[in-house]
């Protein structure tokens, strides 16, 4: 039966809040005696604290509490909001002896006013002991560096005497045996930065204790059951004596899949006994917050002549900064994933997350991908060039396809071993066709012009996945009401992309009502029942797994009633439009049924709860085209046009499907040209702030195409699969090659800036000149 | 110190301090729809406008505003009855996480109340102030185009025309 709701542009069921500035985010909202807290943070990028004296701060009036590592347990944890146990180091503490990076956190106030709250920070007296600091990843690894981690109680840490929070290492086939039967060898080194998620809402909570003690967070978070858990662990109170609320959040990305504010401003309220808010500023945002892992990418790639990989070997040195979270995790998708597009008998991955005292890295969307297929597909490009096949067609030549199984996905999995993977929806050829055809690639490709302009066009292919296979669980509850609307209750956590209105829509498509009748409320660890949260491409895949079930389970108990009610078999009854509809056209409202479940006869409350995981992964695909003019004279690239073609599987929302695409394209394209935070000689980050960290404006922005191919995912609910990271992995690789294109020059590094353009043409100039 | 102006058409007095701004002001009067991204000027999500002007309030004294005119968000429209800028957005999906929406929304009106027909480049330059992460600025900008129709009369303020 064709969809009544799903596939439709049904407008957000939040949208009317958002767009009259009523959103209800964290910050709007307060409660009498708010404390305003701030933390003190490191000015140094290794450093122990050898004394450290806060009398000062504790004597100015209007300070409520100030907390130092004196004054708090050692609780060892991670930062990071995964499932448990967490794959990922057991590395930080709430306040520690020791500094690990500039922003590190050294204690923490809360006062009557914010300005109190400063000033008190600035009492704070503390001696350090200044250590040799690890910038680069490379030389961290060398066995006479410093130790970023040289304390004993911390766990998980794959080697502290190198600094390697993670290693990893995979192999499929054997690529000795691959490269030997290849034709050609090509061997690169690819560079990619820190970047940063920058949500426009940065960090923020605000935590109380309510009527019966127990400390209640409000908090702008992807992950409020993970966040609950390792909160108690930290703070050393039973999870039932924390709630987590989770307002509207203003965007993460993946930065607010971290624990980094919720555990001392918890620890604040406890010591004052008073609400306190703790936000990030934008700085901070930019110095303590996550970036995504920098990596050195080395990739050897062996192929015969007629354009057919033997052996891939993906060999990545990433610096995690000071601290682990999804160190290895990380890892394993940038091998997992880009190394799966394409079909290969021999492939070999290795990665090592080495610590240093730059900024943290952690989640971010792509996680781990952008860089892979930066290499991967910048590779490919020039494979085809070698061999002077269209790079389109050496993608055909080799992807992957319907009924094909993802080994290297299985061997690396996600922090434990993966599942066996098999193919079962693709729609990448198609993705390819309409795109290329969409950016003109047949009339635009390699007509460069003559300058000072110059164009060029570029392609990427992609896949993502959906959900972590064997890992996340999502949940949901639903209720039905007096008038025959239903409250839906789901712990997964719209950040903007709209689940909340995916939800309702499927509700309605399964109910027969309208989406406007579903009332959803996410999240609150108190009222809605569990989900892993909003990471991993996971929310639709997994949590709409399970609202369908519950709604499929809420319609049983409906139908039941109301074939008492007409006198029907309830094989016979169909929903429609409010109702429940016999063939003959006898029929009851879902009013009518709520109300005699509630008050006439054998009541009961019509509700039910479900939960969803799976073994399958089914990746989503895209193919992403740009096309430049970059401009001789100044370096600068201008992106005219970006097209995206992506396989969703069937798309529940089209708009909003678009909305993801669209957004992930503009970070994907600061990631290609503009975005790169850059430290100092001490570790300081030199451009936290919106003017010298340049994200995309809609000036900045390309005319931008997007196309849904619809497939149907079989384990998918109603065919869906994911779409919220797959978008940001091509603009980097189909930008480079579009500049290639233009240029003639491969660029290895990013972001491609005027400046990396202006040295290369200036050092091609001189060949030109003889030639 | 106390100052005069008008908020949304009404004739207000607050008090103020010296240094506050008037993002601080209006947050602390609880005018939540006007958003703090960056307090440094430089995100458009504490857009409001002062006198025809949009203006970030996050670098703005509260005292500058007195005797002038502000109009927040909370003034544009309301939930039963939306601007057709802000109809447009929801229509067609423009706002995502909503955060910058409020200073999406203002910074729009300002253009559309001076230039009612605004060429998409128009649009996009005047939307430039206002940072977004989520929507690549595709669907806000083609609801500013929508609105402008719907404004001069000649949209027929058409639901989601999909
Ligand atoms: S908060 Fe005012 S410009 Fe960013
Ligand atoms: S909608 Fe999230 S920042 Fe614009």
């Amino acid at each position: 039966m064709e969809p009544r709701i799903l596939g439709k542009g049904v407008s957000k069921v939040d949208g009317v809040k958002l767009v009259t500035g009523r959103g209800g985010f964290t910050d709007d909202f307060a409660i009498p005696g708010m404390l305003y807290a701030r933390t003190l943070p490191s000015p140094h990028a290794h450093a122990r604290i050898l004394r450290i004296d806060a009398s000062k701060a504790r004597a100015l009036q209007g300070v409520r509490a100030v907390l130092t590592h004196e004054d708090v347990p050692r609780i060892p944890f991670t930062t990071a909001g995964q499932g448990y146990p967490e794959p990922s180091p057991y590395d930080s503490v709430l306040l520690d002896r020791k500094v690990r990076f500039v922003g590190d956190r050294v204690a923490a106030v809360a006062a009557d006013t914010l300005a109190i709250a400063e000033r008190a920070l600035s009492l704070i007296d503390v001696e350090y002991e200044p250590l040799p600091a690890l910038f680069d990843p490379e030389k961290a690894m060398e066995p006479d560096a410093p130790k970023v981690h040289d304390e004993k109680d911390t766990t998980g840490i794959h080697d502290r005497t190198r600094n390697l929070a993670a290693s990893v290492e995979a192999q499929v086939g054997n690529v000795e045996q691959g490269f030997a039967a290849a034709d050609l060898i090509l061997e690169r080194t690819y560079r990619v930065p820190h970047v940063q998620q920058v949500p426009l809402e940065p960090h923020i909570c605000i935590s109380y204790l309510d009527e019966d003690g127990r400390l209640v967070i409000r908090t702008s978070t992807q992950v409020p059951f993970h966040c609950r858990r390792t909160v108690a662990r930290i703070l050393g109170l039973p999870v039932g004596r924390i709630r987590i609320i989770k307002p509207r959040v203003g965007g993460g990305f993946g930065a607010k899949q971290e624990i980094l504010l919720e555990d001392i401003c918890g620890a604040l309220t406890l010591a004052a006994k008073r609400p306190v808010r703790l936000a990030m500023t934008r700085e901070e945002e930019f110095s303590r917050s996550r970036t995504r892992h920098p990596q050195v990418i080395r990739l050897k790639t062996g192929v015969t002549k007629e354009g057919k990989l033997t052996a891939n070997e993906m060999t990545v040195v990433a610096n995690t900064g000071a601290y682990g979270g999804h160190a290895l995790t990380v890892q394993c998708c940038t091998g997992s994933k880009p190394l799966s597009l394409y079909k290969c008998p021999h492939v070999k991955y290795q990665a090592h997350a080495v610590y240093t005292n730059l900024a943290v890295a952690g989640a971010y969307r792509g996680y781990g991908c952008p860089q892979g297929y930066f290499a991967v597909e910048s590779q490919m490009d020039e494979l085809a060039q070698a061999l002077q096949l269209d790079p389109i067609e050496i993608r055909k030549r080799n992807m992957v396809g319907l009924g094909d199984s993802l080994p290297m996905a299985e061997v690396l999995g996600e922090g434990k071993e993966g599942f066996h993977q098999k193919i079962e929806s693709c729609g990448l050829s198609t993705c390819i066709e309409k795109g290329a055809h969409a950016i003109g690639w047949s009339e635009k490709r390699g007509k460069p012009g003559r300058g000072p302009i110059l164009r060029g066009v570029g392609a990427a292919c992609l896949m993502q996945g959906s959900a972590i296979p064997g890992v996340d669980m999502g949940s949901a509850y639903i209720k039905i009401n007096d008038d025959g609307s239903f409250n839906l209750q789901v712990g997964a956590t719209d950040l903007g992309g709209g689940s909340d209105t995916i939800f309702a829509q499927i509700t309605a498509e399964v109910l027969g009502i309208s989406p406007e009748q579903v009332v959803v409320y996410s999240s609150d660890t108190d009222l809605t029942p569990f989900d892993k949260g909003a990471y991993a491409s996971s929310t639709i895949y997994i949590t709409g797994g399970a609202v369908k079930k519950v709604a499929e389970l809420i319609g049983e108990q409906i139908v039941k009633v109301a074939s008492g009610l007409l006198s029907r078999n309830q094989s016979d009854l169909r929903f429609n439009d409010g109702s429940v509809v016999a063939p003959d056209g006898a029929s009851v409202t879902l009013a009518q049924v709520a109300q005699h479940s509630f008050y006439t006869q054998d009541q009961f409350q019509i509700q039910a709860t479900a939960s969803h995981m799976s073994y399958a992964c089914p990746p989503p695909f895209a193919a992403q085209f740009a096309e430049v003019e970059v401009d001789a004279g100044t370096g600068l690239v201008r992106v005219v046009k970006f097209v995206t073609a992506v396989d969703c599987g069937k798309v529940l929302n089209p708009p909003l499907a678009e909305g993801q695409i669209e957004g992930a394209v503009a970070q994907g394209l600061g990631y290609a040209l503009t975005e790169e935070l850059r430290f100092d000689e001490k570790g300081r980050i030199v451009n936290p702030n919106f003017t010298d960290y340049k994200i995309f404006t809609a000036r900045d922005m390309p005319e931008m195409k997007t196309i849904l191919v619809e497939t149907h995912e079989p384990t998918g609910p109603f065919g869906a699969k994911s779409v919220a990271e797959i978008g940001i992995n091509g603009p980097a690789p189909a930008v480079a090659n579009a500049v290639f294109d233009a240029l003639g020059i491969r660029f290895l590094e990013l972001p491609i800036t005027p400046e990396k353009i202006l040295k290369a043409l200036k050092e091609r100039a001189p060949q030109e000149a003889i030639a | 110190m106390d100052i005069h102006f008008t908020l949304n058409g009404e004739p207000v007095r607050w008090e103020v301090a010296p240094g506050e701004t008037l993002l601080e002001a209006l947050r602390a009067h609880s005018f939540y729809g006007v958003k703090d991204g960056c307090s440094t000027g430089d995100c458009g999500a504490c857009a409001v406008i002062v006198d025809g002007n949009p203006r970030n309030s996050c670098v703005m004294f509260a005292f500058q505003v007195q005797g002038r005119t502000v109009l927040t968000i909370e003034g544009i429209g309301n939930p039963d009855k939306l601007h057709p800028i802000q109809q447009a957005f929801l229509d067609l999906g423009a706002a995502q996480c909503g955060y910058c929406t409020p200073g999406m929304i203002v910074t729009a009106k300002a253009l559309l109340d001076r230039v009612p027909d605004p060429t998409p480049d128009q649009i996009r330059e005047a939307l430039s102030s206002t940072l977004c992460r989520c929507t690549g600025y595709v669907k806000p900008a083609e609801a500013v185009m929508q609105a402008a129709k719907v404004l001069k009369g000649d949209g027929h303020g058409a639901k989601n025309p999909r």
